[in-house]
């Protein structure tokens, strides 16, 4: 598993990467009662707006963090937003996306990275 | 977080837990433990405690008697506070020359005097203001003692617990009561659309009392988070956000709170600051009105949101001035000013979010039932 400095974290299944936010993000955000998916066979390119949150307290971005193609999302959450805060790191995934460079992944940090950077 | 002011529980809302922010000069707890959501339902459930000891409390004295206070204080509020009966509160605000809102704030008879409670942002200019108006009058702000607000469908069966005459007072009565902790000063109100009580206690008493009622069952601590969603689903105003010195009361849909008596024809009639404008609108209405607006779907239309009358094209015709999630409802609530003229119920715009047009219907507030002990 690999994670952005935006609190993204990204496992690789094959040629697609699975793309969620982490607990500490979660927990930040407070309850998510709201989630706004991209379609499927949008091609994205690093640092665009992917999907949108709505919690109690405001709105939120995530990021492609990676070039390519969304070939999968989450329907789930459109039903059940909630989901994001009951399990950020298994059911509550967002998009999964074809990578057209894999190396961009070679950037993010690995777990123990990520624990150090959130402190 | 240094130059913030403190309340007399800030140390008790950091050992429950609480997420400490910044707010109207104050380090105040934004919420809990339970989160914004929970909190919410679970004011609406049980019961809620609220620390607003930053807002001002303030008394209005006259040594010719509550009359004579009250009398002087409609020169600045468009209310009768004159006719108010003993013990008994209501809401007003003070209106500037423009006829707009310089702040909302409650008015209490409590006999020889009027106690008066004002916003955190405010209170420094109303003290100001009335201290500069209020001719005959002293004007001294409390600043020993703390406020706090029970806020539920429990809040009752706590508060009774704890001074049991309490059970007896109805919707916007107040009353001034001994205790275990010294003397309460205890009104039938809140900002929740719930019943509840608003509690005035000594500063040195403060968290043995809030740790009182927190120790029944029913009662949770809840942040400004759930206090915010509470009160725009109980359809009230936030002063700042949906009122403010250039909304007139009658656009702000407030005018309920304008007596007859002080009115045009009234005994009493205008004698306050922008009454022109005021008595006028009363009349022939203005141009724009707050509204409710319940948006399609489940995303929340937020403060700022442009308004459009149609879903292209067209300019914008009005902005929404509190918007969330509404834990109760289940779905997005706004409040916002439209032209007069699209602010039926049923009214069907568009609201601006994130460069897509989405539709929102025009609604009756409150958003939730209100669940006052009239």
């Amino acid at each position: 598993m690999k994670f952005t400095e935006e609190h993204e974290w990204l496992r690789v299944e094959d040629d697609v990467v699975v793309v969620g936010i982490t607990e500490h993000a979660s927990e930040q955000l407070g309850d998510v009662v709201f989630v706004d998916l991209p379609e499927v066979g949008t091609e994205v390119v690093k640092d665009d707006e992917a999907v949108v949150i709505e919690s109690v307290k405001a709105a939120s971005d995530i990021l492609a963090p990676i070039d390519g193609e969304i070939v999968e999302v989450n329907e789930m959450l459109v039903d059940e937003p909630g989901k994001v805060n009951e399990d950020p790191q298994g059911d509550a995934w967002f998009f999964k996306i074809k990578a057209s460079d894999p190396s961009q992944l070679d950037d993010y940090m690995d777990e123990a990275a990520y624990k150090k950077f959130i402190g | 977080m240094s130059d913030l002011r403190t309340t007399p529980l800030r140390d008790l809302h950091v050992e429950l837990g609480g997420k400490m922010v910044p707010f109207a000069g104050y380090e105040m707890p934004v919420q809990f433990p339970l989160g914004v959501m929970k909190e919410h339902l679970h004011t609406r459930a049980k019961a809620g405690l609220f620390d607003v000891s930053h807002m001002g409390q303030v008394i209005v004295f006259s040594n010719q008697g509550y009359r004579a206070a009250a009398l002087a204080m409609e020169t600045l509020v468009p209310v009768n506070l004159a006719d108010l009966g003993k013990n008994r509160q209501r809401y007003g605000f003070f209106t500037n020359e423009k006829g707009g809102i310089e702040d909302d704030l409650m008015l209490a008879n409590r006999g020889d005097h009027m106690f008066v409670v004002v916003n955190a942002a405010c209170k420094e200019g109303d003290v100001a203001h009335m201290r500069e108006n209020l001719a005959d009058c002293s004007v001294e702000e409390i600043t020993d003692r703390a406020l706090l607000a029970l806020q539920g469908p429990s809040a009752e069966a706590v508060m009774s617990g704890i001074v049991s005459e309490t059970a007896d007072m109805k919707f916007m009565d107040v009353g001034m009561f001994d205790s275990d902790f010294g003397e309460l000063w205890i009104s039938r109100s809140g900002y929740t659309g719930e019943d509840g009580f608003e509690i005035s206690v000594a500063n040195d008493q403060a968290v043995a009392f809030a740790k009182a009622l927190l120790a029944h069952e029913d009662v949770e601590p809840i942040g400004l988070g759930a206090r915010d969603s509470l009160r725009l689903e109980g359809g009230l105003c936030l002063y700042g956000n949906d009122i403010d010195a250039n909304t007139s009361p009658v656009e702000a849909a407030l005018t309920w709170a304008i007596q007859k008596v002080r009115r045009r024809g009234g005994e009493r009639e205008g004698g306050f600051p922008g009454a022109d404008r005021i008595l006028d609108e009363l009349e022939n209405g203005a141009g724009r009105t707050r509204v409710g607006l319940r948006p399609d779907g489940r995303a929340p239309m937020r403060e700022g949101t442009e308004l459009y009358a149609a879903a292209e094209g067209g300019e914008v015709i009005g902005k929404i001035t509190s918007g969330a999630f509404g834990p109760t409802i289940q779905g997005p609530m706004s409040m916002g000013y439209v032209p007069s003229d699209l602010a039926a119920e049923g009214t069907r715009l568009f609201g601006e979010v994130r460069g897509k047009r989405q539709p929102v219907s025009v609604a009756a507030m409150p958003f939730t039932p209100a669940n006052f002990k009239r």
